[in-house]
Formats: C-alpha cells, sequence, structure tokens
C-alpha cells in the first residue's frame, strides 16, 4: 500500500450531479495534496455547497468518483469518512448542550473513548483559544465563539482533510484573520484544507484556486498563476473574467 | 468488509454518545417530560373514569376476572406514550434536519444504518423512561400488575417503541418542512391510536362495525398495545410479537433506505445548469 503522504488527500473525478432539472454540477475534478491549502471559489449558486456535500456523503454520489486518501466514497464510506473534519457553513451545535458536551458527542460518534475526547477536547479548545468555555451553553456563545468550537470540533478526531464550507461568514475581522491563521497551522501539520468561499479577499499567494461557476471548473492553479492566465491585476478581475455573463460577487 | 475496522468499543460508545445526548437534551426540556405524561394521565384519571359506567370489559385474556376500564386502557396509554415519542422524534429529526446537526450525525464514519438505528434506539430509551413513570403513576392510583409484569413488559416495550420510532424515522423522510408535521398528527397519529384495540376491545368494535374491526386487525399499532397488554400479565402474545417484530424490521429498513440527509427543492422541467 502507498504511504498516505504519497496519495491524493482527496481526488474527485468527472463528478455531476443533478436537483431534478437543474444540473447542479458538470464532470467536476478536482485534486488536493496533503498539507496543501486549497480555496474553492464561486458566487452563489455555483455548486460549492453540493459538492461539499457530495464528499461529505450527504447527498448521494451519482456519476464520477470520489477518493479521499486512496478510499473510494461510494464502496468504502467508512475508511473515507475517518480522514474528513467538516465545519458546515450553516451552524450545526447543539444549542441546549455545553461545548464540552458537544465535543464529547463529536467524539463518540468518531468512536472514541471518553478520556480521550476529553484530552484532545481541552487540547482543541486551547488551540482554539476558548478552553474557559468549556462548560459553557452553546446558546450563550457569540458567533466567532461558536465558530471556534466548530472548529476544535471538526478537529476533535485528528481528520487528515478539513472542509470549510464558507467559515467567515457572519465573523468580524479579527475572528476571520484567526481562521485563515488557524488553517494555515493545519496545513503545515500536514492537514490539507479545502475553503470554499465567494470572498475574493480570502485569496492568499499561497493557496491553490479552483475557481467554480454554474457547476463547472473554470480554473484550477497556485492563486499567482491565475493572474497571469487571465491577464488581469486583480483577483476579483481574474475571476470575473473567468465568469461571463455573471457579475462580480 | 468497509465497516470492519471499527471496534465493537467504538460502536458501544456512538450508541452512548447518541443516547446521552438525547439523554440530557430530553432532561433539560422538562415541559417535554410533563407533556408526555399529562396527556396519558387526562385519558386515565378522567377520561376512563367518566367511561367506567358505559364500557364494561367482560373477561378476556390475559385478564381472569373481570376489570375496570382504567384497568383496561392502562396498557393502551402506554402505547399511546411510545407513538407520541416516536412521532416527537420524528419531529425532532426533521428539526435537526433544518438546524443541520443531522449532518453532524451523519458524517461519522460509522455506517450509517448503525447511526439511525442509535438515534432511533436513544429515543425509544428516553420515551421508556416517560412510560413507567406512567406506570408508577397508574400503580399508585391502583391499577396494579403482577410485580414481574413491569420486567415482562419491557422487550415489549422495546420492540413497540422500535417499530413506531421507525415509523417516525421513515416520515420524517418523508416530510419536506416542519411545517407539514401537523399533518402527521391528524393522518398518523389520531388514525393509528383510535382505530386499535387502545381504548377498546376488538370484539366490541366487531359488534358494531365489522369493516372498523378489520382496519384495527391491519393497524399494526394494535398489535403493539396487545404485546404490551399481555406481556405485563406475565404472559406472551405469540402473533402479536411476530407482527410487531415484522412491522418494526421492515419499517427501519425502508426507513434507511428513505432517508435523505438534505431536503432540496427539485425544479421540473428543462434541465438548466446552476447560477442561471
Amino acid at each position: 500500500m502507498a504511504d498516505r503522504h504519497e496519495q491524493l488527500a482527496l481526488g474527485v473525478s468527472g463528478v455531476s450531479h443533478a436537483f431534478g432539472a437543474l444540473q447542479a454540477l458538470t464532470r467536476v475534478d478536482l485534486s488536493i495534496r496533503p498539507g496543501e491549502f486549497r480555496l474553492l471559489l464561486g458566487a452563489n449558486g455555483a455548486g460549492k455547497t453540493t459538492l461539499l456535500s457530495l464528499l461529505t456523503r450527504l447527498h448521494r454520489l451519482q456519476s464520477g468518483e470520489i477518493r479521499i486518501f486512496g478510499q473510494d466514497l461510494l464502496s468504502a464510506p467508512s475508511n473515507a469518512l475517518r480522514h474528513l473534519g467538516v465545519v458546515f457553513q450553516q451552524r450545526a451545535l447543539d444549542l441546549d448542550l455545553s461545548v464540552a458536551e458537544n465535543l464529547a458527542y463529536h467524539g463518540a460518534l468518531h468512536g472514541l473513548g471518553r478520556s480521550e475526547t476529553a484530552t484532545r477536547a481541552r487540547e482543541e479548545l486551547e488551540n482554539a483559544g476558548i478552553a474557559d468555555l468549556m462548560d459553557r451553553k452553546v446558546r450563550q456563545l457569540s458567533g466567532g465563539q461558536a465558530r471556534r468550537v466548530e472548529i476544535a470540533r471538526a478537529l476533535l478526531h485528528g481528520p487528515d482533510l478539513l472542509l470549510l464550507d464558507e467559515p467567515t461568514v457572519g465573523l468580524d475581522a479579527g475572528a476571520r484573520s484567526w481562521l485563515r491563521a488557524h488553517a494555515a497551522d493545519q496545513c503545515k501539520k500536514g492537514v490539507a484544507v479545502l475553503w470554499t468561499t465567494h470572498l475574493y479577499d480570502e485569496i492568499s499567494e499561497d493557496a491553490q484556486i479552483t475557481v467554480l461557476d454554474r457547476g463547472e471548473v473554470r480554473a484550477d492553479c497556485p492563486a499567482p498563476e491565475l493572474l497571469k492566465s487571465t491577464g488581469q491585476s486583480t483577483y476579483e478581475a481574474a475571476i470575473a473574467a473567468l465568469q461571463p455573463g455573471r457579475n462580480a460577487a | 468488509m468497509n465497516a470492519a475496522r471499527f471496534s465493537a468499543a467504538s460502536y458501544w460508545r456512538c450508541f452512548a454518545g447518541v443516547f446521552v445526548r438525547e439523554l440530557l437534551r430530553f432532561v433539560r426540556q422538562r415541559e417535554r417530560f410533563v407533556a408526555a405524561l399529562v396527556r396519558p394521565l387526562i385519558w386515565l384519571l378522567i377520561f376512563a373514569v367518566g367511561f367506567r359506567s358505559i364500557l364494561g370489559v367482560s373477561i378476556i385474556p390475559p385478564y381472569e376476572t373481570y376489570i375496570l376500564y382504567e384497568v383496561y386502557i392502562v396498557p393502551g396509554l402506554a402505547g399511546m406514550i411510545l407513538l407520541f415519542s416516536g412521532m416527537q422524534s420524528s419531529l425532532s429529526m426533521v428539526y435537526d434536519r433544518e438546524m443541520g446537526s443531522m449532518r453532524v450525525l451523519l458524517i461519522s464514519p460509522l455506517p450509517r444504518w448503525f447511526l439511525l438505528l442509535s438515534k432511533l434506539m436513544s429515543g425509544v430509551m428516553v420515551s421508556l423512561l416517560q412510560v413507567y413513570v406512567f406506570l408508577a403513576i397508574a400503580w399508585a392510583y391502583g391499577i396494579q400488575p403482577p410485580p414481574a409484569g413491569y420486567l415482562y413488559v419491557l422487550p415489549a416495550l422495546m420492540l413497540g417503541g422500535f417499530m413506531l420510532g421507525a415509523v417516525g424515522l421513515l416520515l420524517s423522510s418523508l416530510i419536506k418542512q416542519l411545517e407539514n408535521f401537523a399533518g402527521v398528527m391528524n393522518f398518523v397519529i389520531f388514525p393509528a391510536f383510535f382505530a386499535s384495540s387502545a381504548l377498546y376491545p376488538l370484539w366490541r368494535i366487531q359488534e358494531v362495525s365489522p369493516w372498523l374491526y378489520w382496519i384495527c386487525q391491519f393497524n399494526p399499532f394494535t398489535h403493539c398495545v396487545e404485546l404490551i397488554r399481555f406481556s405485563l400479565y406475565g404472559q406472551l402474545n405469540v402473533p402479536a410479537l411476530a407482527i410487531v417484530a415484522v412491522c418494526a424490521s421492515g419499517l427501519f429498513g425502508l426507513a434507511v433506505v428513505a432517508y435523505t440527509p438534505i431536503r432540496k427543492a427539485v425544479p421540473k422541467g428543462k434541465p438548466v445548469s446552476a447560477g442561471t
């Protein structure tokens, strides 16, 4: 068996998906290496969340193939999903439970023991700078604090691939920059990060970029390449050039 | 086998985690507990007293003597708690789906059937607490089945609760929005409860309405109630057990196959691409 770090963290090939008459994705290809930071850019309705729902098996795969660390999501879902940590666009914490209880629940869903979960929860909450909120009810947290809890939860079981669906929506500048730095730290540890966004100011020079427009991949390259290949001076203009007929977000 | 890499301990931890979450939510929503008890108690303490003189119950198995109407309806009211609890968990699953917390459950690497089974059984365990509190109040009121009956009835309650929870799980797949849940009350809970042997013996129904009698016979809730009734008095009703077991496994299988984690409005007509 090939070494895990020689494999792709994520390999998406020829994935198409339709909701009735609405073609949401058309022959999407995407690959991410371990430790890579990839931005999946696209306006609202581009198909980003649909793609993430397919990666997390919340939608059934209709055509194409998805492999996570070499494990086929369709034929070996458990082996594929165990590599994933996910932060959904919509907050998905249990409001009536405390932070610690939410994390304990997540640990149990990944088969972790109680003491292991408690240790990992403390570590991740400390990394997120919110260890003091451990016993607080989620209902009492601010949006930024809740997002940090979700990040800690997504990392609790030690995933190798982190999926972040529009993670900065509703956050202030400080929380956004913390989140971006935290994701970069994860990449340094070898965790691959797929970050979806419609905000062009989240593009950084070191990121790999995939531009999704109306369900199709329009560009797939390092961020500086995007400017070069489109002949534009700003990312906003470059992406607008790749999406004819659509206003910039 | 895909899921073979998880140990039995991992499965147990997952189930325990789901159960603890359901229990914590239940304990912290005291009004839910009170509401679940008030409903059957109104039937027992008010309705049954009023109907005692009108609805006489002759000697029918599993009873060995004439019984008061209150005694007759207690198993049906225990079934009612399970029925409402099953539908309540269906409502909770629709809510969880809309709020996103079902996604957290379903991205667990453990097999999806096991995750749904854990969710369903956790709901059943919580409803068992309600049933036993109700039986304790009924005991204090004077309705006292044999002490061993409280133990014998446990597997019957679990199986019945599982069947009704599976109905709830199946419904949660069919209900598109939380607002549609009111229809469940009218089209599922009330017909299931009233067209059963929960409130009146089947022979009485057969005397006045043969077609209603057959509807009751085809209603799985009838057999759930009879399974509880016989178990509570230390007897096993084999046909009821078989029917409830078959319905429970069939409904759960259907619910797992039909379960959709995300509901999305599907446009009809000619194909169009996203974002247009």
